[in-house]
């Protein structure tokens, strides 16, 4: 029979049916269900396993604090372990399966931990599986990770979207049950923006499971009608499927929308949106949470909070079970009695323990069938609605390390006065537990807030209800059963564990979840905690204030992990940057390289070209025997000016500026202020008061923050200013000895001979018939050479005018992978070498930085560590068998030495492959290194399993005296 | 009471009732031999190796907390060796040669778990440098492995090896690392150093030093004055504040770095995996939960919480080389603070005030360090001389240019 | 956090780069300053558990340098000012 404990009324709607499948079973839903409450309408008690005993679990409660319901939903890619029941929004074609059994779920074979459990008491693991030691990597941890976990990923790329959304508003309201509507309503008839948020899909909170009245008319239908009212003013966004999972800095709010998760499928669109929501107040009316009792056995599937049980009967039109008992230790759990005999369910016993009474064992193992009382009586039930107490969820109020105090009156802990600045709560958030007071609360609350913020309409009314006084005792722990008695659902934590653990010597609340594992599962303890804490007052002899809490951390519930990652997936993890001539090298063979953001050619393939050597190796010869162009944009520009810019530079490179004449280039060398190399570039002076510095590609921007440092507050009166120009011009290597010949066709009426534009000369020109343009003769290759620039918009067009220009001479458009090779041969140092560990000595440049002048980094440049005649210094390496590839960081050793780090002489920072000289040729960091050329020791690199002699030489592998470059 | 297989059975056939305290909780004695103040990892290490190592038990640890209630007890749970420097390498490798024979030594089962440490690589400037460091790794006696792309599909097919803004070139693996259930290790060391008579006294915070001439005798605590011929400071990120009481200032910033745990999952991620073009690491440990974590917040902080902005961007690197654990979700982030030094590395030494101990500038790297920490402060307390592995951990490397700059970042804490 | 700049209102810290104690700002005179004066301005931090006085670095907005007064324990931002302004009035010019 189809849905079986189906009854009549609720906030379902029963013309719409719903078909899912639950382990395989075809089932039926209405509209307005959730996983959970349809479960039960179809007779299905029986829903999971808890984590260490295996023992049967059933549902717990109706919300979001479920401990036990945890399942598997979806299927494929998109299947989502550890999903609550409680909040999965029924829809058509919904598939879910159990989780965390061996076997099936009825017949669990890991249920035999529970035969064992003395042997598994708090803390076992500590104390055993050390011996043999051998065991615990073979056997013992891979049986105990199996185990382990509850439910399962799928490992498929999570096939949904997520974005993530930025808001604003006045008075942002957590939760929408009558504190929260009450005060929503107040706050946005004052004039308030006002963003409404409720984990719910339904709002309403409680209004929704109970029966009271507010304002004349059924609790639900007033929430129903506030709600229309709030959808209908500009001044309020609704926000239902959105929990706001925690409070940081300044006011700023994270949210999770779930805007697919109740549908079969996301169909393109974004499954959950993260919302971060910036807010001049906050207002917390996230209500409580209902706890247990602890007694024997207090864990049968059948065993439910009171609340959730009348939340089922009243909300969802279903029947939990056909013969409930009632088990209360304060006010509220009475009403249940009265709701179940109003739906027609028998009630077959309602005890207080308030009165003495107590109920002291269950039995039941796959589902609850009787109850044993303290008075000796065994009732029948197939279900017990069991009130502990109300537990405020003061959870956000604490998100800054600030802890809740004890309130003796309602036994539970409520905000204290250490709230997150701008956050105010109202309602049974606050410890306000009855209706009346409740609305009474949030109504004066949100006035209040309103009042602050200068919003100065009428707020209206609060709406009459119902009330009643809630009396609470301090009943926690019924005994009278040697069997155990259940705090922690999930995890499986008990009373004797508790006491256990504080008769270990673990007392702290602290120690006792970390060692008992109390609060540490999924729901992190919502409706075990206060329990918990109780408990652990009873054993320890102190009171409940003195023992104190453990730490509230968002999220308030757990938030799906790609949430936070948003659109930046796969190819979207961080944006392209793209040189001007992206689109020439693309059509012209190019394979491309990461460099940080940066994609850059690296080599360009022609046809018949086998492997990247033969590219590379064509490039460096053509290069060095005509002429050769590469891409140099992404190195950074800075645009220098100003009656001081001389003064300025000559106080960040730590060698001298000052002099440099108008049209000339001049290597920087710019040290850290520890006296560390930090980057090497160059620095043209165009004009009297205008400079070009360049900068290593890594460095562009953390050196125009340094040098904006040093500008704004350390010489804030010099007159200079920057820009950088990084992206603003395109620049072009132009290398080789034909290089001249060709920028002779493109660069307008400009003398380019060797007198009249020398070595390290620079200009600003023009360029096929009048394109702005700048030129300097800088070389990296070591050839002849140049750079030119122009503006980046003709980026793209000079690539290929240059190309075209070059033809006569055969120019190859060469990559990174070329210009690497190049730079090796001439030895020069580039991000291998800078590596944040150099001096300037290791670098054999100590000369450089001048003694004459304060610059950055030259007071701390001269310690005595960093200038020691035995340290490190930049050589060259060539194998002894000239057949044999060197490779980077293979580390240095004397012949015959022990391979240990006390022996080690440096290590080889990068290597390449010279077509001109035919072997592998290499640079690094040696001890001593200059002083031992010819000499040769052991390159040791047992990761690469290369292990060879090489000979010490000048890093200037080729042309050491630069004379290519001056002629 | 010594811990084993047997001890369960026999304590489950007569009811637990039998397990004895792990530790006292003692009143301080009005003087000891040494006061450790600070009872995290570091501490009650210190405290375990001066007992048992060195046989001094006339200590006391001092607290202000509850034991274990620092770093120790929220972290990443990370063990490995693979640092470069010479001034770092070798005490990480004693570390974790340490962490290896620690179960059976403190006879409490820390769960000190070696599957691997995967450096993930996605550049040749990245892989040069790793290889230098896998090198260097060799050359101090550890284990390092340079794997390519099918080796590491072996040993994680759910990579993304084919859609990735910075596709995966190789990795650095060290067999050897692994993960620690991080609490063990606290209350391992608390019950050994217990038993051998060191007094740790929870609960006691230091308010002052008493010093004379430039001498310490001892400290001003909430229990009341304590004196001590030799009193070793270790607190971490509370560092700054606690030395400052003795007129110290330090190369330390104190920083928050957050760590994330998601709901208990059955087992998928083989051993410790690190992202290398993002901030992001992760782990899944023995109760199913993936660990895992990024960059410090960047920002001065003493708050124990972070920001929204970090969390998104570890979240962002965890998808870029996983998506899988998008359907996984966030559990608990925490924050805690971290002494970030100067150089990213660490200080075992004397100060400048005679009977007055300094370790600290951990930076978020202290939880592997545990055992040598403990060790090397032991020996500097025992002997009056560094051990050779903690002999560069000096208070004044930066005055003689000597810095241990992995990274290579400079005098910025917040780079390292 | 949000930082309140003092020209362009309130803006995302994400917008920004830290560097850390303002400080930093009194960079004594690397020729008649001696290796400990510049050591200790190099490498020593109050690093207080209370109010500090950062700098910050406004590198995806306006480029100024802004020094802000934060509380480490509380994050509270109580004050904002652009770094060239304390500058000068530290004696800083030239």
């Amino acid at each position: 029979m189809s849905q079986p404990n189906r009854i009549a009324g609720g906030q379902i709607d029963d013309k719409h049916a719903l078909s899912f499948r639950w382990n395989g079973r075809n089932l039926t839903g209405y509209a307005g269900d959730t996983l959970a409450s349809a479960l039960l309408a179809n007779g299905i008690r029986l829903v999971g396993r808890s984590f260490k005993y295996h023992r049967p679990r059933g549902i717990f409660s109706s919300g979001s604090e479920e401990p036990n319901a945890l399942v598997q939903l979806r299927e494929g890619a998109a299947q989502e372990p550890n999903t609550r029941a409680t909040m999965v929004e029924l829809f058509d074609g919904l598939v879910a399966t159990s989780q965390n059994h061996r076997g099936a779920l009825e017949w669990d074979l890991l249920a035999i931990n529970d035969l064992i459990s003395p042997l598994l008491s708090a803390g076992f693991y500590y104390k055993t599986f050390m011996w043999p030691k051998a065991f615990w990597e073979k056997l013992y941890e891979p049986v105990i990770r199996s185990a382990a976990g509850l439910g399962r990923l799928s490992e498929l790329a999570d096939p949904d979207i997520y974005d993530h959304g930025f808001l604003h508003c006045d008075l942002l309201v957590i939760g929408a049950g009558p504190a929260g509507l009450t005060a929503a309503r107040a706050a946005a008839r004052a004039g308030c923006r006002v963003i409404l948020a409720d984990e719910d899909f339904r709002m309403g909170g409680r209004l929704n499971a109970e029966t009271h009245a507010v304002a004349d008319m059924p609790g639900a239908e007033w929430a129903s009608a506030t709600c229309a009212e709030l959808a209908s003013m500009p001044n309020v966004r609704m926000m239902p499927r959105t929990t706001i999972y925690g409070a940081f800095d300044h006011g700023i709010y994270g949210g999770i929308e779930r805007k697919t998760d109740h549908l079969v499928d996301s169909a393109g669109k974004p499954r959950q949106v993260l919302w971060r929501i910036m807010s001049k107040r906050a207002l917390l009316c996230a209500g409580a949470t209902e706890r247990s009792i602890a007694f024997a056995n207090n864990d049968r599937p059948g065993v439910m909070l009171a609340g959730g049980v009348r939340s089922y009967v009243n909300r969802y039109g279903v029947a939990p079970g056909q013969q409930v008992a009632v088990f209360t230790n304060n006010s509220d759990g009475l009403r249940t009695a009265a709701d179940l005999e109003a739906k027609g369910i028998a009630v077959s016993a309602v005890i207080d323990a308030r009165k003495g009474d107590a109920v002291i064992d269950t039995s039941g193992r796959k589902g609850l069938r009787s109850l044993r009382l303290n008075d000796g009586r065994k009732i029948s039930a197939d279900c017990l609605a069991v009130s502990g107490g109300w537990s405020p969820n003061v959870n956000l109020t604490c998100h800054h390390r600030g802890r809740p105090v004890w309130n003796d009156s309602i036994m539970g802990f409520v905000p204290a006065g250490d709230l997150p600045p701008g956050l105010s709560v109202a309602g049974a958030a606050n410890g306000t537990m009855t209706l009346a007071s409740v609305i009474a609360e949030a109504h004066d609350a949100a006035k209040m807030i309103a009042c602050d913020l200068g919003h100065a309409r009428g707020a209206g009314k609060a709406p009459t209800s119902s009330d009643e006084t809630y009396e609470a005792s301090a009943i926690w722990h019924v005994g009278g059963s040697p069997a155990r008695a259940w705090v922690d659902l999930q995890n499986d934590v008990t009373t004797k564990d508790i006491k256990q653990s504080m008769e270990e010597g673990f007392q702290a609340v602290e120690h006792v979840k970390r060692y008992t594992t109390l609060g540490m599962a999924t729901d992190q303890g919502k409706t075990s905690n206060t329990l918990g804490i109780a408990i652990m007052a009873a054993a320890s002899g102190n009171a409940i204030p003195d023992t104190g809490t453990t730490v509230y951390r968002p999220p308030y519930t757990p938030v799906s992990i790609g949430a936070f990652a948003g659109r930046a997936r796969g190819k979207d993890f961080r944006p392209f940057r793209l040189t001007p001539s992206h689109e020439w090298a693309l059509a012209n063979g190019a394979d491309f390289v990461e460099t940080g953001m940066w994609l850059r050619a690296q080599w360009f393939k022609r046809p018949g070209e086998a492997g990247w050597r033969d590219s590379v190796d064509r490039e460096v010869v053509m290069t060095r025997a005509s002429v050769g162009i590469c891409d140099v944009t992404t190195l950074g520009k800075l645009d220098i000016q100003g009656r001081d810019a001389a003064e300025f530079l000559n106080r960040v490179y730590s060698n001298p500026f000052l002099k440099l004449p108008v049209g000339k280039v001049r290597y920087g060398l710019m040290l850290r202020e520890d006296g560390i190399v930090y980057d090497d570039g160059t620095c043209a002076r165009l004009a009297e008061t205008h400079y070009v510095m360049t900068t290593t590609t890594a460095n562009a921007g953390t050196v125009f923050r340094k040098l904006e440092f040093a500008r704004q507050c350390l010489w804030p009166d010099l007159d200079v200013h920057l820009i950088s120009t990084t992206d603003g011009w395109a620049q072009f290597a132009v290398a080789g000895p034909n290089s001249r010949a060709l920028l002779s066709k493109v660069v307008d009426s400009m003398d380019l001979s060797n007198e009249a534009f020398p070595f390290m000369a620079c200009g600003e020109c023009t360029v096929f018939g009048g394109t702005p343009a700048r030129l300097f003769r800088i070389s990296f290759s070591g050839e002849l050479a140049y750079e030119i620039a122009v503006p980046a918009r003709y980026g793209h067009a000079m690539m290929g005018a240059l190309m075209q220009v070059g033809e006569e001479f055969n120019a190859v458009p060469y990559g990174t992978e070329a210009l690497g090779v190049m730079r090796i041969e001439k030895g020069h140092a580039a991000g291998n070498e800078l590596n944040g560990q150099t001096t300037a000595h290791m670098l054999g440049l100590g000369g450089m930085v001048s003694r004459k002048k304060d610059s950055i980094g030259s007071k701390l440049s001269e310690r005595p560590e960093m200038i020691r005649d035995d340290g490190l210094r930049l050589v060259g390496f060539r194998p002894v068998d000239r057949t044999q590839m060197l490779t980077a960081g293979a580390h240095f050793l004397e012949k015959g030495a022990p391979a240990d780090m006390a022996h080690d002489k440096g290590w080889m920072t990068s290597v390449a492959y010279s077509p001109e000289l035919g072997h592998s040729i290499g640079i690094g960091y040696l001890k001593r290194g200059g002083e031992r050329f010819g000499e040769t020791v052991r390159a040791y690199s047992p990761v690469r399993n290369q292990d060879i002699m090489v000979e010490i030489c000048s890093p200037h592998h080729i042309d050491p005296e630069g004379e290519r470059q001056r002629g | 009471m010594r811990y084993s297989a047997f001890k369960i059975l026999k304590e489950a056939l007569t009811g637990n009732r039998g397990w004895k305290p792990v530790w006292r909780h003692p009143e301080p004695n009005p003087e000891y031999d040494i006061i450790i103040v600070g009872g995290g990892g570091h501490g009650l290490a210190t405290a375990y190796y001066l007992a048992k190592r060195f046989g001094l038990t006339n200590v006391a640890v001092l607290e202000k907390g509850w034991l274990g209630s620092g770093n120790i007890g929220r972290n990443t749970t990370i063990i490995r060796s693979n640092y470069l420097l010479e001034g770092n390498q070798p005490f990480y490798e004693l570390s974790l040669k340490l962490w290896e024979g620690l179960e059976q030594d403190f006879n409490y089962n820390a769960m000190v778990s070696q599957r691997g440490i995967m450096n993930l690589i996605h550049s040749d400037a990245q892989r040069d440098a790793f290889v230098r460091r896998g090198n260097a790794m060799r050359l101090s006696g550890a284990d390092a492995v340079i794997l390519d792309r099918d080796g590491i599909r072996e040993k994680c097919p759910f990579l993304d090896f084919d859609n990735a803004r910075f596709p995966i070139q190789g990795a650095i693996w060290q067999p050897r690392g692994g993960t620690v259930r991080h609490d063990a290790v606290a209350w391992g060391y608390a019950r050994g150093a217990d038993e051998r008579g060191v007094d740790i006294i929870q609960n006691c915070e230091v308010t002052g030093f008493q010093i004379e001439n430039g001498v310490c005798h001892g400290v001003e605590t909430s229990k009341g004055p304590i004196r001590a011929k030799k009193i070793a400071v270790c607190v971490a990120g509370s560092s700054s504040r606690v030395m400052e009481k003795a007129g110290m200032r330090l190369p330390i910033e104190s920083h928050v770095l957050q760590a994330f745990v998601s709901e208990g999952l059955k087992p998928v991620i083989p051993g410790v995996i690190t992202f290398g073009a993002g901030h992001f690491y992760v782990s899944q440990s023995n109760k199913g939960g993936l660990v895992f974590g990024g960059d410090i917040d960047g920002y001065n902080s003493y708050a124990q919480r972070g920001n929204l902005p970090v969390v998104e961007d570890v979240c962002e690197g965890g998808m870029a080389i996983m998506p899988m654990i998008g359907r996984a979700r966030l559990l608990r982030m925490w924050g805690g603070i971290m002494d970030m030094s100067m150089d990213g590395s660490p200080f075992i030494d004397k100060t400048g005030i005679d009977g007055l101990y300094f370790n600290g500038g951990w930076c978020y790297g202290g939880f592997k360090a545990t055992p040598a920490s403990g060790f090397c402060y032991a020996h500097l307390l025992a002997t009056g001389a560094p051990h050779p592995v903690a002999q560069h951990y000096r208070l004044d490397r930066f005055l003689r240019g000597a810095a241990i700059d992995e990274k290579g970042s400079g005098a910025q804490p917040n780079l390292h | 956090m949000i930082i309140e700049h003092p020209l362009l209102g309130p803006r995302d810290a994400a917008e920004f780069v830290y560097l850390g104690d303002a400080a930093m700002i009194d960079r004594p005179d690397g020729m008649t300053v001696d290796d400990t004066g510049m050591h200790d301005y190099m490498y020593l931090r109050d690093n207080p558990a209370g109010d500090i006085r950062e700098l910050w670095y406004h590198e995806q907005g306006d480029r100024s340098w802004l020094v802000v007064t934060r509380n480490t324990i509380t994050h509270e931002i109580t004050k904002v000012e652009l770094a060239r302004d304390v500058a000068r009035r530290s004696g800083r010019s030239r």
